[in-house]
C-alpha cells in the first residue's frame, strides 16, 4: 500500500515494524506540499529541517530496539494557535508574527509522545475569528477542490492540507473544525468540552474552545482523538474521563440506533443540494438499520446571537494580553504607554479581530452586561436543555454542517453578518459543550464537497464514531481531489 | 456656631497569604528574589497558559472567613477584572465580584463604650500584580513579575467605624485573627497587609451617608490615623464652605501629611467584570468545611480565659502575651518545657520587650527557640549562672538563637560555687577595704553592698551574689 493511502495507525505500525522509514513518510508528505503549497497556502510555518531531524532521531531509537508510540513517524500538522516550543506560533496574526513559545500545548505534546512528526503550522482565520481563513494576516488559504473558493474556517489551513492529498492529520480548535472539514471533503471532529486539554491553545472563547482532529477518514480522527484526550492538571476545565478508547467504536453495527433529524435545520436558508445530500445520507443510515425520525429542536435562531455575544466577550478579555509589553508586536514609534497600547493593537490586529473585541467589550460594559452577556448565558443554558431533551429520545442528531458549500473567495468578508449566519448548525454544539463530527456526504454541481454533521450527547463520542464509521463504509470511498502523492 | 459632624469609615483590607506558591501556578511567593526569577508562562500571561487554583489559598480564605463569623459561599466563582496596566501581565486581574468566598461576617472590637461589632461585607480571593520600577537613568520603566500571582484576600468591612481608634482596633483585631491562623504575617510596612480607607462625614443625627472618598497608600497605623484625621477635616472644611465632597480616590503622602486626588468617579474605569471561563466554580462541601472549622486555632479571647485558669500570672502579662501569636506560642512552648510560667512571662515581658523596643522589631520577628529560653531559666534556677550573666546570655540568644549552655561553657561564665576560692577572695576584699568593714560594723548596711560589688568584680561577675552576701555577713 502507498504511504499516502494508509491510515495514521497503519502508517505508525509500518514505521514501528521498520517496513517504512520515518524519513520516507516525511518525504511523501513534503512531495505533496511542494507541489501544492504555493497555490493553496495551507501553512504559516513549515519546519522541514526540524521534522527530518526528529525523524532521524526516531529511526535511531527504533534501530536500537526501543519502544515507539502508535503514531511513530506519522507526519502531522497543527493549527497555528497551538503553542509549539521553539517553533513560532502566530495565530495567523501580525501581533504574533515572531512569537516563539517556550512551551508546547498539551495536545501537541501528546502527539509527539505518540511518535508523530510535526511538519508545520497550518493557516487559520486570525485568532480563529472567521469562517473562511480569509482573515489570516498571511493570506487566504484556497480550497483544493476549487481554488477560487474558500476552504472554510477558522481551521481552513488544516482542512485544505488534509484534502490536498496529504494524508496527514491536523489537530484543531473549536467550532471551526467541522465547517472547514465539510468544505474540504474531509472528516473533522470536536469532542465534548473538557476532553482535550486547552493548555497551550491560544484562547479565543475559552468556554467554547476545544481541540479536535481533522483527517481523511473517521478511523484517523478516532485514533488521533484517543491520543490527545487526557485529563491535564494544567487545565482546570479538563475532565478525567475513563472512556477515551475511541478506536474501539470503529464498528459498523448501527442497527436500532435512534437518529433524530431536527426540522429546524432543514428550513429555508439551507441550499437545496446540501439538503438533498444530507437527507440521502439519512436514507443510507436507515438502510443500515438506524431508526430515523424528525423532531423540533427549538431555539435554533437564538444560537447565533448567544454564541457571538459569549465568544466575543471572552475574546475581548483573552486578547488583552497582546499589548506590546511582553512579547509579540510592539509599536516602537509610540509616545508613552497609552500610545504604545493603541498603536500596537491597531497595527497588530486585523479588522475581524477588532470587530469582535469591540463587540465583546460592549456586551461586558457596565449597564449592558445584564442585557447582553448575562442573557446570552441564559440562552446557552436553555439550548443545553433543549439538547438534553432531544438526547433523551435520540442517540445521535443528524443535520447539515453548513447552509451551503464553500463560498467564493472574497464573498464573505464584505458581509460579516452573513458569514456569522453560516455558523448556525455548528455553534450549538459549542454552546452546549457537545461532541460533533463532520463527514463528507456528497458533491454539489460545481464539484464542491458537502458535509453532514452528527451531534451526540456529552461524553457520547463513541456513538458518533460508530455512526460515522458505518456511514463511511456504506457510502464507499469519497472522491479525492487532486492526485495522491 | 459650628455644626457637629460624624465620621463614617469602612475599610478595604488586602492581606497577602502565607502560601509557599502563587495562587494560580507553582512559582514561589518568596519575597526579594532577583527580578523575574519567580515566574513562569502562567504568571507572566503568556498566550495559551491557564490558571489552576492553589487549594491552600482557598483554605486560608475560608479559615479567615470562619474566624470572622462569615457565611461561607458554597458555590463561589472567580471573575476577571479587566484593565490595562503593564504590572498586570494578562491585563485582567482574576478576582471575585459576583460570588465572593465569604460574606456577612463581623468581628468585635473593644471601644471606650464597650464591645462594638464591625460588620464584614465580604472576603474575596484575588491575585496580586507585578511591580513597576522606573529607571531614571535610562528613562524607561521595567517590570518585575515576581509578585504577579501572589495570593491575596480582600476583606471589605461595612461602614461601621466612626473614628481612627476604632479603625486601628479593627485592624489589630483582623491582624491578630489572621496571624493566629498562620494565614499571613500581616506586616503593614512590607505590604503584606494594606488598608484602603473609605471615609465620609455627615451632620450628627442624619441618616443619609455623605459622599465618600477612598484613601490609598497607608503604610502604618500612624499614617492611617493621620490620614483619617486629615481627611475628616478636609471634608468638613469643604462642607462648611458650601462646597461638595467629590467621590474620588486619593493618595496619602505621609511625609507631607496630606493627600491628593488620584482619580475621580467620572474617570473611573469600567472593569467589565465577568466570570473567568478558565476556572470552574468552587463548590464547598460540608465535610471539608467541618474539617477546617475543627482545625481553627484557639483565638485570643479563649486564650486569655485559659491563661487565667492555667497560669498564675498577672492579667496585664496575659494581655500582652496573647497580643501576639508569636509571643503566646513562645510562652506556651517554653512553659511546657520548664513548667515555670511566672519566670517565662518575666523574661518575655521584661528583657524581650525591652530588646524589641530597642531594636524596633515586632514580636512576630522573634527568633529564639523555646528550648533555649527554658534552658536559660533552668540554669538560673540551679544557680549555674547569676542574673547579670543570664541577661547577657539572653541578649546573645535574642540575636542569634544561640544555645545558652554552649555559650556559657565557651565563654566560661558559670558561677563559681567553690566556697574555698570565694573565701580567699573575700578575705582579700575585707583586708583591702577596712573603712567599709568599719562602716558596716557600725550599722551602715550600704557598706555591705559595696563589699559584695567588689567581690563580684574580683570574681568577674561569675559568683552567686546571694552566696557572697551570706558568707560576707558570716565573716564580718
Amino acid at each position: 500500500m502507498k504511504i499516502m493511502e494508509m491510515t495514521a495507525l497503519e502508517l505508525g505500525k509500518a514505521v514501528r515494524e521498520k517496513e517504512i522509514a520515518a524519513k520516507e513518510a516525511l518525504e511523501a508528505v513534503f512531495r505533496v506540499i511542494e507541489k501544492k503549497e504555493e497555490r493553496l497556502n495551507c501553512y504559516v510555518t513549515l519546519d522541514r529541517e526540524g521534522a527530518f531531524e526528529r525523524a532521524r532521531k526516531l529511526q535511531e531509537r527504533l534501530s536500537q530496539g526501543m519502544e515507539a508510540g502508535p503514531l511513530a513517524g506519522v507526519p502531522v500538522a497543527v493549527k497555528d494557535n497551538l503553542c509549539t516550543k521553539g517553533m513560532r506560533t502566530t495565530c495567523s496574526s501580525r501581533m504574533l508574527e515572531n512569537f516563539v513559545p517556550c512551551y508546547t500545548a498539551e495536545a501537541v505534546r501528546r502527539l509527539e509522545e505518540a511518535g508523530a512528526l510535526i511538519v508545520g503550522k497550518t493557516n487559520m482565520d486570525e485568532f480563529a475569528m472567521g469562517s473562511t481563513t480569509e482573515t489570516s494576516a498571511f493570506g487566504a488559504t484556497r480550497n483544493p477542490w476549487q481554488e477560487e473558493h474558500v476552504p472554510g474556517g477558522s481551521s481552513g489551513g488544516s482542512a485544505a492540507a488534509v484534502a490536498a492529498g496529504a494524508r496527514f492529520l491536523g489537530s484543531d480548535t473549536g467550532g471551526s473544525i467541522r465547517q472547514p472539514a465539510s468544505f474540504c471533503g474531509v472528516v473533522g471532529m470536536k469532542p465534548t468540552y473538557g476532553t482535550v486539554s486547552r493548555y497551550g491553545l491560544i484562547a479565543y472563547g475559552s468556554s467554547l474552545d476545544q481541540i479536535g482532529p481533522l483527517g481523511r477518514n473517521v478511523a484517523d480522527c478516532a485514533a488521533l482523538l484517543e491520543l490527545i484526550s487526557t485529563w491535564d492538571k494544567k487545565d482546570s476545565t479538563s475532565i478525567d474521563r475513563k472512556d477515551t478508547d475511541f478506536t474501539s467504536a470503529l464498528t459498523e453495527g448501527i442497527r436500532g440506533m435512534r437518529i433524530g433529524l431536527p426540522k429546524d435545520y432543514f428550513t429555508e436558508g439551507l441550499a437545496p443540494q446540501v439538503k438533498r445530500s444530507v437527507l440521502a445520507a439519512a436514507e443510507l443510515l436507515k438502510e443500515r438499520g438506524a431508526e430515523i425520525e424528525e423532531f423540533d429542536l427549538r431555539l435554533v435562531e437564538y444560537a447565533i446571537p448567544a454564541y457571538y455575544t459569549i465568544a466575543s466577550a471572552e475574546a475581548s478579555s483573552n486578547l488583552e494580553r497582546f499589548d506590546g509589553v511582553k512579547y509579540g508586536l510592539r509599536a516602537e514609534d509610540a509616545n508613552g504607554l497609552h500610545d504604545m497600547y493603541k498603536k500596537t493593537r491597531s497595527r497588530g490586529f486585523g479588522e475581524e479581530v477588532k470587530r469582535r473585541i469591540m463587540l465583546g467589550s460592549f456586551v461586558l460594559s457596565s449597564g449592558y452586561y445584564d442585557a447582553y452577556y448575562l442573557k446570552a448565558l441564559k440562552v446557552k443554558a436553555l439550548i443545553k436543555r433543549a439538547f438534553d431533551e432531544a438526547f433523551a429520545k435520540y442517540d445521535v442528531i443528524l443535520g447539515p454542517v453548513a447552509p451551503t458549500s464553500a463560498p467564493r473567495l472574497g464573498e464573505s468578508l464584505c458581509d460579516p453578518l452573513k458569514m456569522y449566519l453560516g455558523d448556525i448548525y455548528t455553534i450549538s454544539a459549542n454552546l452546549a459543550g457537545l461532541p460533533g463530527i463532520s463527514v463528507p456526504c456528497g458533491l454539489d454541481e460545481e464539484g464542491l464537497p458537502i458535509g453532514m454533521q452528527l451531534l451526540g450527547n456529552c461524553f457520547e463520542e463513541k456513538k458518533l464514531i460508530r455512526t460515522a464509521y458505518a456511514y463511511e463504509k456504506a457510502r464507499g470511498a469519497f472522491a479525492v481531489c487532486g492526485e495522491v502523492g | 456656631m459650628g455644626k457637629q459632624y460624624e465620621t463614617v469609615i469602612g475599610l478595604e483590607v488586602h492581606v497577602e497569604l502565607a502560601t509557599k506558591t502563587k495562587i494560580f501556578c507553582g512559582c514561589s511567593t518568596a519575597f526579594g528574589g532577583a527580578p523575574n526569577t519567580h515566574t513562569c508562562p502562567v504568571c507572566t500571561g503568556m498566550p495559551g497558559t491557564l490558571p489552576v487554583l492553589n487549594k491552600q489559598v482557598l483554605e486560608y480564605a475560608v479559615s479567615v472567613g470562619l474566624a470572622a463569623n462569615c457565611e461561607i459561599t458554597r458555590y463561589s466563582k472567580f471573575d476577571r477584572k479587566n484593565y490595562f496596566y503593564p504590572d498586570n501581565p494578562q491585563n485582567y486581574q482574576i478576582s471575585q465580584l459576583y460570588l465572593p468566598i465569604c460574606q456577612n461576617g463581623y468581628v468585635e472590637i473593644e471601644t471606650e463604650d464597650g464591645v462594638k461589632r464591625i460588620g464584614i461585607h465580604e472576603i474575596h480571593m484575588e491575585e496580586d500584580a507585578g511591580k513597576l520600577i522606573h529607571d531614571e537613568w535610562e528613562d524607561c520603566t521595567l517590570v518585575d513579575y515576581n509578585r504577579s500571582g501572589v495570593p491575596l484576600i480582600e476583606i471589605v468591612s461595612e461602614p461601621d467605624m466612626r473614628n481612627a481608634q476604632e479603625v486601628i482596633a479593627y485592624l489589630e483585631k483582623l491582624r491578630l485573627l489572621i496571624q493566629y491562623l498562620g494565614a499571613s504575617d500581616c506586616k503593614l510596612q512590607e505590604g503584606s497587609m494594606r488598608a484602603d480607607v473609605n471615609l465620609s462625614v455627615r451632620e450628627a443625627g442624619t441618616e443619609r451617608l455623605g459622599t465618600r472618598t477612598e484613601m490609598k497608600n497607608l503604610n502604618s497605623f500612624r499614617a492611617i490615623t493621620r490620614a483619617i484625621e486629615g481627611e475628616r477635616e478636609r471634608q468638613i472644611e469643604l462642607l462648611e464652605s458650601g462646597e461638595e465632597v467629590v467621590q474620588e480616590t486619593r493618595r496619602w503622602d505621609d511625609t507631607k501629611g496630606c493627600s491628593y486626588a488620584m482619580r475621580s468617579k467620572e474617570d473611573a474605569q469600567d472593569y467589565r467584570y465577568f466570570p473567568d471561563p478558565d476556572l470552574p466554580p468552587v463548590r464547598i462541601e460540608e465535610a471539608w468545611l467541618e474539617k477546617l472549622r475543627a482545625a481553627l486555632p484557639e483565638f485570643r479571647t479563649e486564650k486569655i480565659e485559659r491563661y487565667r485558669r492555667e497560669y498564675d500570672i498577672p492579667d496585664y502579662d496575659i494581655e500582652i502575651l496573647t497580643g501576639s501569636k508569636r509571643l503566646a506560642d513562645l510562652f506556651e512552648e517554653t512553659v511546657s518545657l520548664c513548667r515555670e510560667p511566672k519566670k517565662v512571662s518575666n523574661w518575655l515581658m521584661g528583657e524581650t520587650m525591652r530588646l524589641l523596643k530597642e531594636k524596633g522589631m515586632e514580636p512576630e520577628e522573634l527568633a529564639f527557640s523555646p528550648a533555649h529560653l527554658a534552658a536559660l531559666i533552668e540554669m538560673t534556677d540551679k544557680k549555674e549562672i547569676n542574673g547579670t550573666v543570664a541577661k547577657e546570655v539572653f541578649e546573645v540568644m535574642f540575636e542569634t538563637d544561640t544555645d545558652p549552655r554552649r555559650y556559657v561553657e565557651e565563654k566560661g561564665l558559670k558561677t563559681v560555687n567553690d566556697t574555698a576560692a570565694l573565701q580567699k577572695i573575700l578575705e582579700k576584699v575585707i583586708a583591702d577595704n577596712p573603712q567599709s568593714v568599719e562602716d558596716y560594723r557600725n550599722g551602715k548596711q550600704k557598706a555591705l553592698g559595696f563589699l559584695v560589688g567588689q567581690t563580684m568584680k574580683a570574681m568577674q561577675g561569675k559568683a552567686d551574689p546571694a552566696l557572697v552576701n551570706q558568707m560576707l555577713r558570716e565573716m564580718l
